[in-house]
This record gives structure tokens, C-alpha cells and sequence, in this order.
């Protein structure tokens, strides 16, 4: 007796295969894509975690040939160059979500939109020139202000767009419930729409952040680098990304060794931004209304 | 998402110059003079409509309707889907000109002042009248207390004689959700069920002191029990604020309103006030054949 239920044709069959070898290219791709960043972390970690010690935080490089020695003024001057960089992007860029999400009629907003769409993707090495032309040649020196300018000019887009679309997550019957009480409309913004997207927004701006901290060619020819710790905001300033990018294309084993030390505290940084974010999400209960 | 408040309105609003020849009576109506032509209550809180029309860019959503809503009474809007109702009494707060390409002819007057005048802000008017959504939205970061106190907090609007504290336990109370809530007022707004959020959100409408409250279906989204504690709370709050109330269930209409506005869409897919008048009358006497086939449940 010959099952109806069951289908033995030749089509059949090959479609049954054809699923399968779509399936099995797609997991192999995801799986493929984890490997990768397996490897980078693995490696960072292993060669990183072999030279890391607490020098490395709170010393400043030692001169050729000698032993031991850390990045101490690299840390602390990326931490400046951020700074600087998110006291002229994140306003910017908040303000822009808000005009995107808010206040842009549909064309305007279009057009905005791909204009910061372009604007991210500008090459950094071209932000670099722009930040070059723009500050260091005006100013006459390579300086902490121009590196700040140039991540800036990195941040802007990505937090821009990213705190529009936390603010569109806000769904409109709560401005609709603002409006009907009489409240005027920044007001709904400042008061309703922006608390309501504030885990959304505080995400955006750590990853504009973090995606910032790691840019390396921008501050190549803004701040420079500085094997000492910096005199001002107007002066050559080390970073972490720009010392590595120094010490691991020079000659030296030990330099090497600080690389792989500077590369480990920079992905660290980075990944544990990323999984500070995740951990916010999943404590917020972001109900759609 | 866009709101267009102010811009849209002053620019698409078009008012007919001779508004002021047409309707002196209603132009001298304040409280108090009692020397008007037209009949309808003195009430505070009362509305009239004169030849208003809502349109969408080009596309009209309501033909012209005019209508006197009583003060301190409560009227309902009923119609089948798409009739208008829900774009009519948007334009009685000025929600509807929020809404891109949105706006309106015609006049729409509170207790005798028009609320479209060139000098009259949108703001100021939803002050005045209130609105409740078809969805219960209270503000998802703010507290229960701070729900209710929004509206005033937010406008820092400060009160000589009595405390926030009283204001928000006074709205709660008259929304009827006071004894549900009053241990747990630093809680979130939205813990609380589908119909506590509804009556949420009354009590912060109704904390800002509207002279009117409109009502958008707001049982829509309900089950049978609140939606009948949410009706409790339309007759209760009657005395004290005018509601007008859309809905497209018949049974409530008649059990919650005094008077009743029956929508129908038109040929040109516009909505029309088919008739207005006291709920017994419509329910069981309408004048118009229409009605009479939709409050029989013969349509819609």
C-alpha cells in the first residue's frame, strides 16, 4: 500500500536538498562570522593578557631599550580626546534626532537624513584632512582640540541617527495624550518623548562612543601622539589607538608587547560598553503602548 | 510623528470673514448675558458648532455640521465606521489640525468665544477641553501620581489654595480609581490594568480642570466590567464637566448620554450630522429614516 502522505518524487527530493543546503550555507556563514571574532578576541586576549600589568595603566612609555613601561598618558588622553568629542557631538547630535524625529516635515527629514547618512560615511581618514585643514593648520599645531573635533565630526552621524530612531520607538498616542493636556510642544519632547527614549538615546550615545574611542587615523593627524604626558588642550596628545597603531608597526619586540597590551584595554573597553548597553535593555521594560 | 501645532493652523485655517454678520448672537453670548437669541443652555462648558467642515488636504472628512452641545451634559456621537465621528470631535479640542494637511472651516465656539480666533492658542484651548484616547496612554516613565499631576506639573502650573497632593487625590476620586490606587501611588502607570489606565488617564485629564472632556471610544480597548465602570464614572462626572463621548456602540450611547448625534457617511465618502437630538427621541422616535434603520441594527 502507497502512502498519500508521504511525497517520493524527484522534485520533491530536490527541493528537500536544496532547503537543506540553503540552511546549512546560512548557519555556516553566522558560524563563520562568530570564528572570526573568536580569533580576534582569542588572540587580543591570549598576547594582550600575557604583557597586561598594572604598569601599563600608570606608567608612561619607557625610552628605547629599556624594559616595562605602559601607556598611562595614551589612556588618559584618549579619555580627553572623548571627552572633548562628546561635549560637541552628543548636543549636536541630540538636537538633530529631536529635529529628525520631531519637528522635520517628511521631505526636509529625507533630506537630512541623507545628508548624516553620507556624513557617517565619509571616510575617517578624510575627516582627519578636514579636521587637519580646519584646525591644526589654522592653529598652527597638532593639539588634543583637533582630535576632539575630528571624533567628533565621527560621532555626530551615528549618534544623530541612532537617538532618532530611539525617539521614533516612542509611540505617538503618548504625544496625542500630552497634546490633549494642554502641553506645549518641546515640552512633550523635553518632558514626555525623551524620558520615554532615554535608555534608547543613552545607547546611542555609548556606541557613538565607543565606535569613536577606536578610530585611529582621524587622530593621526590631528592629535599627533606624544610619547610624554600632554601640556594642554593646545598641545600633541597621546592616544590608545594611535599609540598601538605606533608601537605595533615599529621594530621592537617590547613595543610589540605594549601593542598587544593597548589592543586587549581597547577591546575590553569597547566590548564591555557594548555589553553595559545590552544589560540596560534587558532591564528596561520597554513597553510599546 | 510631526506636529505642525500652530504653523499648519494659523496657515490652512481659513475663517470666513463674515462670520460676525452671520452669528451675533453667539458672538455676544458670554456667561451671563442671558439676552441670546439661540436657546441652548447657559451652562458653563458649552459648545456650538456652526457649519463646521474637517478636511484632509483637499479630501473632506465632514461635511458641514452645525450642533449646540450642552454644558454640563453628556452627548454622544454614534455612526458607523468611517462616518466622521472621531475627526469631528477632534476638532473640538484642535487635535484634528495635528495631523498633516489637516483642517477645518466653520466655527466652533466655547461658551461663546471661538476657539479657532487668530489670537488663540491650541494649547491654551486643550487646556479647556480635555480629550481620553481610544487606548489608555499614560506616560510609561512617569509614576501613577505623576500621571495624573502632568498636566500640571509640566506646565508649571502651581495652585494657591490647594496642595498637588489634594489635586491628584481629587482627580483620582472623581475618575473612581482613587481607592484602587491610593497605596500605591509611586508606581508605574502602566502596571495597572486596561481599565485602571483608561480611568488614569481621566483622572489626568480631568486634573488640569477642563470645562469639557471629549471622549475618543474610550472603552474600545475594554472589557465589559470596566467598561461599565468607566460608564459609571461619564454620569458621575456630568455635573461637573461637559463630555461628549464618540462611540460605536448603541447600548452605551443610550445609557450614558443626554443628548445624541447620529454621523453617516455621505455619497461623497464625507461625514453628515444626520440628526441630533435627545437620546429618548433618537433611540426610540428618530425623525430620520437612516437612524431609525441604524439604531435598529438594520446597518452598520
Amino acid at each position: 500500500m502507497t502512502s498519500t502522505l508521504v511525497d517520493t518524487s524527484l522534485r520533491y527530493r530536490r527541493r528537500k536538498l536544496f532547503s537543506n543546503i540553503m540552511v546549512g550555507a546560512a548557519t555556516a556563514a553566522a558560524l563563520g562570522m562568530m570564528a572570526i571574532l573568536a580569533l580576534i578576541l582569542g588572540q587580543v586576549f591570549l598576547e594582550g593578557g600575557r604583557y597586561l600589568n598594572l604598569d601599563f595603566f600608570t606608567q608612561r612609555p619607557q625610552p628605547l631599550g629599556q624594559e616595562g613601561g605602559g601607556m598611562a598618558n595614551a589612556i588618559v588622553g584618549s579619555l580627553i580626546v572623548l571627552a572633548i568629542a562628546a561635549v560637541l557631538a552628543l548636543p549636536v547630535g541630540f538636537f538633530t534626532g529631536i529635529y529628525l524625529s520631531e519637528y522635520a516635515s517628511d521631505r526636509f527629514a529625507g533630506f537630512v537624513r541623507f545628508v548624516v547618512e553620507t556624513m557617517a560615511g565619509v571616510p575617517s581618514i578624510v575627516v582627519g584632512i578636514f579636521a587637519y585643514v580646519l584646525i591644526v593648520r589654522q592653529t598652527g599645531t597638532f593639539s588634543a582640540i583637533a582630535g576632539g573635533f575630528a571624533l567628533a565630526v565621527i560621532m555626530i552621524p551615528i549618534f544623530a541617527r541612532a537617538a532618532e530612531e530611539a525617539l521614533a520607538t516612542v509611540p505617538f498616542s503618548l504625544r496625542e495624550g500630552a497634546m490633549a493636556l494642554g502641553i506645549p510642544s518641546w515640552r512633550i519632547v523635553l518632558r514626555i518623548v525623551v524620558p520615554t527614549a532615554g535608555p534608547g538615546i543613552v545607547t546611542a550615545a555609548m556606541l557613538a562612543l565607543a565606535r569613536a574611542g577606536g578610530e585611529t587615523a582621524p587622530l593621526i593627524m590631528t592629535a599627533l601622539g606624544n610619547r610624554f604626558w600632554h601640556d594642554g588642550l593646545m598641545d600633541p596628545i597621546a592616544t590608545l589607538p594611535v599609540q598601538i597603531w605606533t608601537y605595533a608597526t615599529g621594530p621592537y619586540d617590547e613595543w610589540h608587547q605594549q601593542a598587544w597590551a593597548g589592543s586587549l584595554v581597547l577591546v575590553g573597553v569597547t566590548v564591555g560598553i557594548i555589553g553595559f548597553v545590552r544589560l540596560v535593555y534587558r532591564g528596561t521594560q520597554f513597553r510599546q503602548l | 510623528m510631526t506636529q505642525h501645532d500652530t504653523s499648519t493652523a494659523t496657515k490652512e485655517r481659513e475663517v470666513s470673514g463674515t462670520s460676525a454678520t452671520e452669528h451675533p448672537a453667539v458672538q455676544a453670548s458670554s456667561p451671563g448675558q442671558s439676552h441670546v437669541a439661540h436657546v441652548e443652555s447657559t451652562a458653563p462648558g458649552s459648545l456650538r458648532v456652526d457649519d463646521l467642515e474637517a478636511y484632509y488636504g483637499s479630501f473632506r472628512a465632514v461635511s458641514p455640521v452645525s450642533m449646540a452641545i450642552e454644558g454640563r451634559k453628556v452627548t454622544a456621537i454614534i455612526g458607523p465606521s468611517g462616518c466622521g465621528k472621531s475627526t469631528f470631535i477632534r476638532c473640538l479640542n484642535r487635535m484634528h489640525e495635528t495631523a498633516r494637511g489637516a483642517h477645518i472651516r466653520g466655527h466652533i465656539y466655547l461658551d461663546g468665544e471661538d476657539i479657532n480666533g487668530p489670537k488663540v492658542d491650541p494649547v491654551v484651548i486643550r487646556r479647556k477641553i480635555g480629550m481620553v484616547f481610544q487606548k489608555p496612554n499614560p506616560f510609561p516613565t512617569m509614576s501613577i501620581y505623576d500621571n495624573v499631576a502632568a498636566g500640571l506639573k509640566i506646565n508649571g502650573i502651581k495652585s494657591k489654595e490647594r496642595s498637588m497632593d489634594e489635586i491628584v487625590e481629587q482627580a483620582l476620586r472623581q475618575a473612581a480609581l482613587w481607592d484602587e490606587v491610593k497605596d500605591k501611588l509611586k508606581q508605574a502607570g502602566t502596571a495597572l490594568s486596561g481599565g485602571q489606565q483608561q480611568r488614569l488617564c481621566i483622572a489626568r485629564a480631568l486634573a488640569v480642570e477642563p470645562e469639557v472632556l471629549l471622549m475618543d471610544e474610550p472603552c474600545s480597548a475594554l472589557d465589559p466590567i470596566a467598561t461599565l465602570a468607566i460608564e459609571d464614572l461619564i454620569r458621575q462626572l456630568a455635573p461637573q464637566v461637559t463630555i461628549v463621548i464618540v462611540t460605536h456602540n448603541m447600548q452605551q450611547a443610550s445609557r450614558v448620554s443626554d443628548r445624541t448625534a447620529f454621523f453617516m457617511m455621505n455619497a461623497q465618502r464625507s461625514g453628515e450630522l444626520v440628526e441630533y437630538d435627545t437620546t429618548a427621541k433618537v433611540f426610540t422616535n428618530p425623525a430620520d429614516k437612516r437612524t431609525d434603520d441604524y439604531v435598529t441594527g438594520r446597518f452598520g
